[in-house]
């Protein structure tokens, strides 16, 4: 059994890699990253790990120490934030398309402009479509249980993708939380040593890494890049039994909370599902039956569980902390639409905006929507069908929050 | 030479055999190609040393040819070759494969 103890997200998650102790991190350590590098290179400092640790001058240089690391054959972690994954972005891809298994501690936080510092999901959905595996922790505990579980899925020889570890930045990042720590040689003998492919330090098989690729490969590495992400959801469910056999913790693709029988749901990533709890519980003790669902995995995204998991609601508000404009709603309403296009059994959906910027969801604000998919299920009507919530100026159609 | 599918392709688009651009032409997009005057060249090997190409081919420890199948026509050579030997010059690729 491991320790119980009182950190912030931030300092979970170093403490997380100190426990992996990686061969190289590079990184841009001040802001827009949060603590988690800060932290890092103390431990670096005092001796702890034995990691070659690169503060680069941006995250564009970050991530490319990170891919040049890789390519010679390390096992590589990193941390950012914002607009410092935004400038991360060309190289992202690169690193997912040569199949580096680096790991990415991504606190989220909102993109500029306006500037603002507090925490929504535009930086990691902005990247949604770079190759990378991404996961999300609800609170300190599981974003340490992830980034620990993050290492075994991005090097399992079936992946070999880069992994992005995501935790609200603020609410989780910053605050402290209750959580229990393993032991640190229960965490290496879990990660295990790393086998690179093809190391650039064995000079006794030079390879090229970075080859120009035309009309005649280029699909076909894009191909086999396609086939491991799918390769993925097994690993990741096997990685987290095997996490479950040494913390005790479970994971799947994402968290149902009251959905045996429930009648309506949100759907919500991240620190606000616990939020939505607090409601759910409420609500429940007052006999009505609703539910949440708390996607964890979402690249790659588990369309045909979420389905069957949604098949007996009559109708969910999927709720984005992102928005992506000129779309029909956010980034996750779309995934669920989708999701659920093939679906015999479809629950009416609507989509909520909220908490840009680290705006607050507060209990009222939830059980606002609860009330509206009460009336929907009720009616069969729809009356918008996604809308910002918890922003001034628009008419709160189901009470005063 | 058949190509592969993508299942028998080695993982991110890695190369595993050293120096094996030689068997893939990279100089059909030139549109200069240098031509020596041996009769002019010291073999001083400056071109030999800047070609980024590695297309300037020795013969016996001399400038012999260039490898106009790796030859991106970039003129370096041409530049470097010292001002009172200037044995390289470029000529237009088109009027090149003309002549033959």
């Amino acid at each position: 059994m491991g320790k119980l103890v009182a950190l912030t997200g931030n300092i979970a998650v170093a403490t997380a890699m100190k426990q992996i102790n990686p061969d190289v991190c590079a990184a841009y350590p001040i802001t827009p990253s949060t603590q988690v590098m800060e932290q890092f290179s103390e431990y670096v400092a005092d001796g702890l790990v034995d990691t070659e640790l690169i503060a680069t001058e941006s995250e564009h240089s970050a991530m490319s120490a990170c891919i040049g690391a890789a390519a010679a054959g390390g096992r590589v972690m990193t941390a950012t934030s914002s607009q410092g994954l935004a400038l991360m972005w060309e190289m992202l891809y690169i690193a997912a398309g040569m199949r580096f298994p680096i790991t990415l501690a991504c606190v989220n936080r909102a993109l500029s402009a306006p500037i603002n510092i507090h925490g929504d999901h535009s930086d990691s959905m902005g990247a949604r479509d770079s190759g990378w595996i991404q996961i999300y922790a609800e609170n300190a505990q599981e974003a340490y249980d992830n980034q620990i579980q993050t290492v075994r899925i991005a090097e399992h020889m079936d992946v070999r993708l880069p992994v992005m570890s995501c935790m609200d930045g603020f609410i989780t990042s910053h605050a402290v939380d209750s959580l229990e720590l393993l032991d640190d040689k229960a965490v290496r003998d879990f990660v295990g040593e790393y086998k690179a492919t093809y190391p650039l330090l064995d000079v006794e098989h030079p390879v090229t890494y970075g080859a120009l690729d035309l009309q005649d490969y280029f699909m076909e590495h894009k191909r086999a890049q396609s086939e491991a992400m799918k390769n993925s959801r097994k690993v990741i469910l096997d990685v987290a039994r095997e996490y479950k056999k040494i913390s005790g913790r479970g994971f799947e693709y994402f968290e149902e909370y009251y959905m045996d029988d429930a009648e309506i749901a949100i759907v919500i990533l991240s620190s606000a599902a616990g939020t939505v709890k607090v409601v759910v519980d409420e609500m429940r003790a007052k006999g009505e039956k609703v539910g949440l669902l708390r996607p964890r995995v979402f690249r790659p995204f588990p369309y045909n569980e979420i389905a069957d998991a949604l098949s007996n609601v009559k109708a969910v508000a999927i709720m984005d902390r992102a928005d992506s404009h000129g779309a029909e709603g956010g980034p996750l309403f779309m995934e669920f639409k989708s999701a659920l296009y093939n679906s015999k059994k479809q629950p009416i959906m609507i989509n909520k905006i909220f908490g840009l910027g680290g705006r607050d969801l507060m209990l009222p604000d939830i059980e606002m929507v609860y009330r509206e998919l009460r009336d929907i299920k009720n009616t069969g009507k729809i009356r918008t069908l996604s809308e910002y919530i918890t922003v001034r100026g628009e008419e709160a159609a189901y009470g005063k929050a | 030479m058949k190509k592969k599918g993508w299942k028998d392709l080695p993982i991110g688009g890695v190369i595993l055999e050293a120096a094996n651009t030689k068997k893939y032409a990279t100089g059909d997009w030139r549109t200069f190609r240098p031509v020596i005057d041996l009769e002019k060249c010291t073999n001083c090997m400056r071109c030999w040393i800047f070609c980024p190409d590695s297309s300037v081919v020795l013969v016996d420890g001399k400038v012999n040819h260039f490898d106009y199948d790796h030859c991106k026509g970039c003129g370096i050579c041409a530049i470097e070759c010292p001002d009172n030997v200037k044995a390289i010059t470029m000529i237009e690729e088109a009027k090149a494969k003309e002549k033959h």
